[in-house]
């Protein structure tokens, strides 16, 4: 599903990536763990094209990202609607409603009728547990709902591939859990591959196949949970 | 108390007794303007008022050198200077609409700038015998139906304001009275009858002449039109400076310097001869101040005034909100030419006067664009305001944090999705109440139209000012209704800006 290939990308003379090499299967969840400033985002970033690399390839969901070259918002397109993002600051829309941040895109990017889009997003925020908050605007949520609301939103498009930057970061425990189960179900359900980016050695040994540990813009090591954090304690 | 007292008599009294000394003294002041002549003589300085917009043959600059005034009637000051013992005459720039206040205010010591022979003058000021003797002169356009004045019934007839022409104007009885635009400048009315603007300009035939006449296309027709002549305007309580100014006139036609002037600047005609005969014009009972206070039909032009303020503030800012919301979008989202050039539009139209705007747009792109005054003030004021829209939206815009592209752009919506989905309502929240204000600024300046002949509120006013003879009625009812018209817009952003600061939706979530 995912192949990167000797991707490099430098921020100035600093190389926030150097040398990726990596490969994750259909319906496979990564973890990617690491210091601050190791380049986790900045890896989940050139994997949906949000942020250009200077060297190197990626192959994504049918899509070829190369090295040197920006993608045109157009050819950027297609992409997206396969690969979602969540950040870890979610960019909720502030003057939508919860149920509005969630049928945007499929209304007016995949092109659904109003009735539809809004028909699919009460679904996605019932199936995230905020059937009753449809109608409140993000500044009305708790850090949790809004993660939750964060997540509908980027399912809402038909994804192959969902990457999530510290999906867990700002919440306490318990949400935390609640965050994960959600990540967990709408996995299976739809059958998506997953890459997500967390400091939380919980939420990578509970959810992840395979964990990554980056270091100074390099994967130093890649295997189970077990084994990558096993092998940190 | 008791020391109190003598430090109050030994400090306070010295002060108290300047004060009163300054105070008489300002009050001589005052009181000695009776004398005019005098102070003339005591600074040998005739300082006469007129205005260069006036411009050939009255008063204009030197086209060789511009920092020199040259015209007939600066010939005829520096005459009348040295025939009064004094040693040089002083042109003060006045607005020609209000050499009479200025006059009246003691800003200048006689007004000498085709200031007419009217009734009303008479009433008010003290005038000189007549230098020069002018008649009427209707144009139109070559081979008009119309030909004179009781031809013209509810045609459209351009003047100057406060003009003898305009007088006979108004004094025709409503069943030929014709609708009157009232100019700023002498060239533009013939310019606008060329464009087919207005269907005749009635003026001076020294006006006509010079402005009129040569242009292509224009038509002078000398009827039996009445006769006036230009006077020199003084202070009604300067009786010896009258009788000193008749004098010296009467000497400078008897010595045919007055002719030779006039001959020099190509003025003189069989009319002239006359001057020799005619005595300064009998100062008559002024006018008794019935006409301080507002009539009922002046009031109701007040409000008409104030409705066409309105309708066209609105309709240039339903113009300056989208083109500003283009511009802004261009500058932010846009290709670099496409930037560069809102960048320069947004530049242009805020770093030069909107009153030049207007006037480029109205008389400077005429001859190939030819626009009616309401819909030239409307498109200039638009167009102009748009730029400082597009400075608004363009800072609401980037006050929209940029994870909000960067989410919009991740769920796969285009640049232009991305604006009008996101960028937009977010901005708009946070412009609006600036927006607001700008409306409020731009129903005040659109009073800068009346140059196009739009007779809005501010004009209104001016016109009702000179028609009763007093600025205060007509100020404080014009100000009353811009401030109805503005308060509720002002409260109405405040309100605005405090349901943005408790809004359930803040800018970033």
């Amino acid at each position: 599903m995912i192949h990167v290939h000797g991707l490099r990308k430098r921020f100035g003379a600093r190389l926030a990536l150097d040398g990726i090499e990596a490969r994750v299967h259909e319906r496979e969840c990564i973890a990617i763990v690491g210091p601050s400033g190791c380049g986790k985002s900045t890896l989940l970033r050139c994997l949906n094209a949000l942020e250009p690399f200077d060297e190197g390839a990626v192959d994504i969901a049918g899509f070829s990202l190369a090295g040197g070259a920006s993608l045109t918002p157009a050819a950027a397109r297609p992409l997206r609607e396969t690969v979602g993002m969540v950040f870890q600051d979610l960019h909720l829309f502030p003057h939508l409603t919860a149920l509005e941040n969630v049928a945007l895109a499929p209304r007016i990017v995949a092109g659904r009728s109003h009735a539809e889009a809004t028909e699919r997003g009460r679904e996605l925020l019932a199936r995230v547990g905020l059937g009753d908050r449809a109608q409140s605007y993000p500044a009305q949520l708790s850090g949790g709902q809004k993660q939750r609301v964060a997540i509908a939103r980027a399912i809402a498009m038909p994804l192959k591939v969902l990457l999530l930057d510290e999906p867990t970061s700002a919440l306490d425990p318990a949400m935390r859990e609640e965050v994960r189960e959600v990540i967990r179900a709408l996995a299976r359900e739809n059958a998506l591959t997953l890459v997500l980016a967390t400091h939380e050695m919980r939420l990578a040994s509970e959810l992840a196949d395979r964990v990554w540990r980056m270091k100074e813009g390099r994967i130093v090591a890649d295997g189970t949970p077990a084994e990558v954090l096993g092998d940190a304690k | 108390m008791q020391l109190v007292a003598p430090i109050w008599s030994r400090r306070a009294l010295p002060w108290a007794v300047a004060c009163v000394i300054v105070c008489a003294s300002i009050a001589r002041v005052r009181t000695a303007r009776a004398d005019t002549l005098s102070t003339m003589r005591a600074r040998s300085e005739l300082v006469w008022g007129g205005d260069l917009q006036g411009g050939e043959p009255y008063v204009f600059e030197d086209p060789r050198d511009p920092s020199h005034l040259v015209g007939f009637e600066v010939d005829i000051a520096s005459a009348l200077a040295r025939e009064l013992g004094l040693a040089r005459a002083r042109f003060a720039q006045t607005q020609w609409s209000n050499l009479v206040p200025s006059l009246e205010r003691g800003d200048i010591d006689v007004a000498l700038n085709g200031l007419e022979d009217t009734p009303e003058r008479r009433a008010r000021l003290r005038l000189s015998r007549p230098y020069f003797v002018f008649h009427e002169v209707l144009a139109v356009r070559r081979g008009a139906p119309y030909r004179t004045l009781d031809d013209l019934r509810g045609k459209r007839v351009a003047t100057l304001n406060q003009t003898y022409a305009l007088e006979l104007l108004q004094s025709r009885p409503a069943a030929g009275a014709v609708d009157i635009a009232l100019y700023e400048g002498q060239e533009e009315p013939y310019f606008d009858l060329q464009l087919g603007r207005v269907d005749a300009v009635f003026l001076d035939h020294l006006i006509a002449a010079r402005y009129g006449c040569p242009l292509t296309g224009v038509e002078c027709l000398t009827g039996d039109e009445p006769r006036g002549t230009y006077v020199v305007g003084l202070r009604r309580d300067d009786a010896p400076l009258a009788d000193a100014l008749d004098a010296a006139l009467g000497r400078l036609i008897a010595s045919g310097e007055l002719r030779r002037i006039l001959e020099t600047w190509h003025l003189w005609d069989d009319a002239q001869e006359e001057l020799a005969s005619r005595p300064a014009p009998e100062a008559s009972m002024p006018l008794a101040p019935v006409a301080m206070s507002l009539d009922r039909r002046q009031v109701a032009l007040f409000f008409e005034g104030a409705a066409v303020t309105v309708v066209l503030s609105v309709a240039a800012f339903a113009i300056a909100m989208p083109l500003g919301m283009l511009l802004a979008a261009t500058r932010i989202g846009a290709g670099r030419f496409a930037r560069a050039a809102a960048t320069a539009y947004v530049e242009l139209l805020r770093g030069t006067p909107v009153l030049l705007q207007l006037y480029v747009l109205y008389f400077g792109l005429a001859p190939v664009l030819r626009l009616g005054p309401m819909t030239a003030a409307t498109l200039g004021l638009g167009l102009n305001y748009a730029a400082y829209e597009a400075e608004v939206y363009r800072g609401a815009l980037i006050a929209v944090p940029r994870g909000q592209t960067e989410a919009a752009a991740a769920l796969g919506l285009g640049p232009w999705q991305t604006l009008r989905h996101v960028m937009l309502p977010q901005a708009v929240r946070t412009a609006l109440p600036a927006v607001t204000n700008d409306f409020v600024s731009l129903l005040k300046d659109s009073s800068l139209v009346s140059v196009l002949t739009v007779v809005e509120l501010t004009k209104r006013m001016t016109i009702a000012a000179v028609e009763i003879r007093s600025w205060l009625g007509p100020g404080l009812l014009c100000a009353a209704l811009y401030f109805a018209m503005s308060f509720p817009l002002s409260r109405l952003s405040r309100h605005l800006e405090a349901r943005l600061e408790n809004d359930p939706r803040p800018r970033t979530a």
